[in-house]
């Protein structure tokens, strides 16, 4: 789960990161009122958006004056900003942050993530900063330095010294650099994030450090025991479609194409897409029902595919372990039943119970289109997807 | 023969009281299994599928002499459970459980080191369909009848992948020795590498399956492995050359975040070397055949 950079800075502050003061803002007038409040004559307006690159996109705007901050919030909100991260929908601007100016003196790049090779928690920085990470990859290679936590004891005070002194920070300002790096691994370790990233971490002219930007991702799998950080999700920034799945135990990510896919198992649905788009066709989702999934569940997966406007042909893939066909078939039955998608269905059912759960489809007397392989229900359904296509072409020649 | 377990393997499953628990103790006993017993903490004594119930795995191993435990333990307990058997003294533990925290399975993995290798318990998972041995035992939540005994060893991250490749096998008149799940979370407990290692000092496998997806290091590690150490030939398919760079697909471990993680960057370096690439998932049995054919 993401959250916004005003929250991150926020959390990250309680653990002894030095922010920059600053203020939430749902509207102009209160983004205007925040920079009298921050007082000083600069601030920066930062549209609120789950992506990076929002500089260039017209999301971060430095004022001199407090009608400068009304502009700039009033030409933020409501705006939908594209970034290279968000696609081509972007995403909606319905908060913005105000931060006081800050005058940097050099900007450091600071990013803790979970190494899948050492299976510990990693330290990512580089003297390169305010670049992302992979520009300063392929720019900058050799500023890159990486330090792995050793999980039993934490990140030790020397292993903060050596990053620190590796990004060339004056031995005056260690400490505050060991503090920092110190609360961010904490912040990380406590809060089961999966990534905090300070970028820039900015060293200002009179001496002093802060965090001018910040983001911070955690895993779903440990929300469970942090319901304060669960409650930071804005739905606002999520694809509709994708949390209205998530909040149905249903795991949807949408695509382009126009053929939809119910199928279990993660393997198995990314198998499915890849041979839909190898028999000449286009996947328009991908949806993992999970296991143990019921009829009420296989049916909310019909409706969620069904809302793709796209979807012009629904391949529905089981094979059932964890799962059993019968159910699975069951549901079929049932979503059809209440709610005739009008579009060709074509099934494969493969596994546990995988007899009756045929049974169950071919006594309904629903025309869905079954299939014994993988292979025979790909080219089943890009089959019909192209049949469609024709007579909509004829359709339209007529 | 088998890697991993066989018709003797005593096992335990732990949260045996639990509905998908029972349930799944059911089939594994069905299937043959050796299961001597269950754990659920507060019910011992109990009998559960015919099995005695204990407190504790300590309990049960000290009672039954299980050496094999599979966990049915929810997110929020399981790492726990794991580490419980590690401690108990089993050698090898599957873990079912999908969504556990990373951070908890990285405790286990550290937890877990604090015992000699020789006395290390192994673990397969989390988030894994765990472990067949054709015709003898069955530890895990695959259904048994689409395995059918034989030479082909498979390794998969996803479950109901390695179901697709051994059904697949199974029309082919191909059998399997062991089928192993390791998971599709980005912490596991065994990675392909740790099973190649099992499956090439088989004496009983003679070819292996491996089935990989996007995301993570793993594959990468196992084409090294192939390149300096196996004899035996591999065949690889890995799931996701049609998925987008950044989204979670599904496994919380299949996300493009680096370079090299992709599907086709992955099949390239297998193909480097040596592995044979089935061209799509509805060929992975034909690929076996033919392989198995070249090699006779």
């Amino acid at each position: 789960m993401d959250i916004h950079e005003y929250q991150a800075k926020s959390i990250l502050a309680g653990y002894g990161v030095p922010v920059p003061r600053g203020g939430l803002a749902y509207s102009p007038e209160q983004a205007a009122y925040r920079a009298r409040d921050i007082g000083g004559n600069r601030w920066v307006v930062k549209a609120q958006v789950h992506t990076g690159g929002r500089g260039k996109a017209g999301g971060v705007k430095l004022c001199n004056t407090e009608d400068e901050v009304l502009e700039a919030a009033d030409e933020m909100f409501g705006k939908r900003l594209v970034t290279n991260q968000t696609g081509p929908d972007g995403k909606i601007v319905y908060r913005v942050y105000v931060e006081g100016g800050v005058a940097i003196e050099r900007e450091i790049y600071l990013a803790f993530v979970l190494d899948r090779k050492a299976e510990r928690i990693m330290v990512v920085a580089s003297a390169a900063g305010g670049m992302e990470i992979e520009e300063i990859a392929e720019k900058e290679p050799d500023s890159i330095i990486r330090n792995i936590v050793e999980p039993a004891v934490g990140i030790r005070d020397f292993q903060a010294r050596e990053i620190a002194f590796g990004l060339g920070i004056d031995a005056g300002q260690i400490s505050q650099a060991v503090e920092t790096i110190k609360g961010c691994y904490r912040a990380f370790r406590d809060l089961d994030a999966t990534m905090v990233e300070i970028n820039p971490l900015v060293l200002t002219s009179d001496g002093g450090m802060v965090a001018l930007d910040a983001k911070m991702t955690f895993d779903d799998n440990a929300l469970f025991r942090h319901p304060d950080i669960s409650e930071l999700r804005d739905k606002s920034q999520e694809d509709a479609r994708e949390s209205k799945a998530a909040d149905r135990g249903l795991n949807y990510v949408g695509l382009d194409g126009e053929i939809g896919c119910i199928v279990n198992g993660a393997g198995l649905a990314m198998a499915t897409m890849d041979m839909i788009e190898l028999s000449g066709g286009k996947p328009a989702n991908f949806l993992d029902i999970g296991g143990g999934a019921t009829p009420e569940r296989v049916a909310k997966a019909f409706r969620l595919v069904m809302a793709d406007e796209n979807v012009g042909v629904i391949l529905v893939n089981i094979f059932a372990g964890i799962n059993r066909c019968d159910w699975v078939a069951k549901g079929i039955v049932q979503a059809l039943q209440n709610n005739p998608v009008g579009v060709p269905v074509i099934v494969r059912l493969a596994g546990t119970n995988v007899e009756e759960g045929r049974k169950i489809l071919v006594e309904s007397g629903l025309p869905v289109v079954r299939a014994a392989t993988l292979g025979e229900a790909a080219e089943r359904a890009v089959g019909a997807w192209q049949a469609g296509t024709q007579d909509t072409a004829k359709v339209v020649a007529e | 023969m088998s890697i991993l377990i066989d018709r003797t393997t005593p096992i335990l499953v732990q949260g045996i009281s639990g509905k998908i628990g029972q349930f799944h103790a059911k089939e594994m006993i069905e299937y043959g299994t050796n299961v001597v017993g269950g754990v659920t903490p507060g019910k011992g004594g109990q009998s559960i599928e015919g099995v005695p119930v204990f407190n504790t795995v300590k309990d049960a191993v000290a009672s039954t002499g299980a050496t094999a435990s599979i966990t049915f333990v929810p997110p929020p307990a399981a790492a726990d459970s794991i580490m419980e058997a590690a401690d108990a003294g089993i050698k090898f533990c599957v873990s079912v459980t999908d969504g556990i925290p990373a951070q908890d399975m990285m405790r286990v993995k550290r937890y877990m080191r604090r015992y000699r290798k020789d006395d290390r318990m192994r673990l397969t998972g989390p988030n894994c369909a765990g472990t067949i041995s054709p015709g003898q035992s069955l530890l895990g939540i695959m259904p048994g009848h689409i395995y059918t005994p034989g030479p082909v060893g498979i390794v998969s991250r996803s479950g109901t992948l390695g179901y697709e490749a051994a059904s697949q096998m199974k029309e082919l008149g191909i059998g399997v020795s062991t089928s192993v799940g390791i998971g599709g979370d980005p912490i596991n407990g065994s990675s392909f590498k740790d099973i190649l290692e099992l499956f090439e000092a088989d004496p009983e496998t003679d070819t292996v399956v491996l089935i990989g997806e996007i995301g993570g290091p793993q594959e990468a590690e196992a084409a090294e492995f192939i390149r300096d150490h196996m004899t035996k030939p591999v065949i690889a398919y890995i799931a996701g050359l049609s998925a987008p760079k950044g989204r979670t697909m599904g496994h919380a471990g299949a996300i493009i975040t680096a370079f090299g993680e992709g599907a086709s960057e992955k099949l390239e370096i297998l193909r480097d070397v040596g592995a044979t690439i089935a061209p799509d998932p509805s060929r992975i049995g034909a690929t076996v055949a033919d392989v198995c054919a070249n090699a006779a």
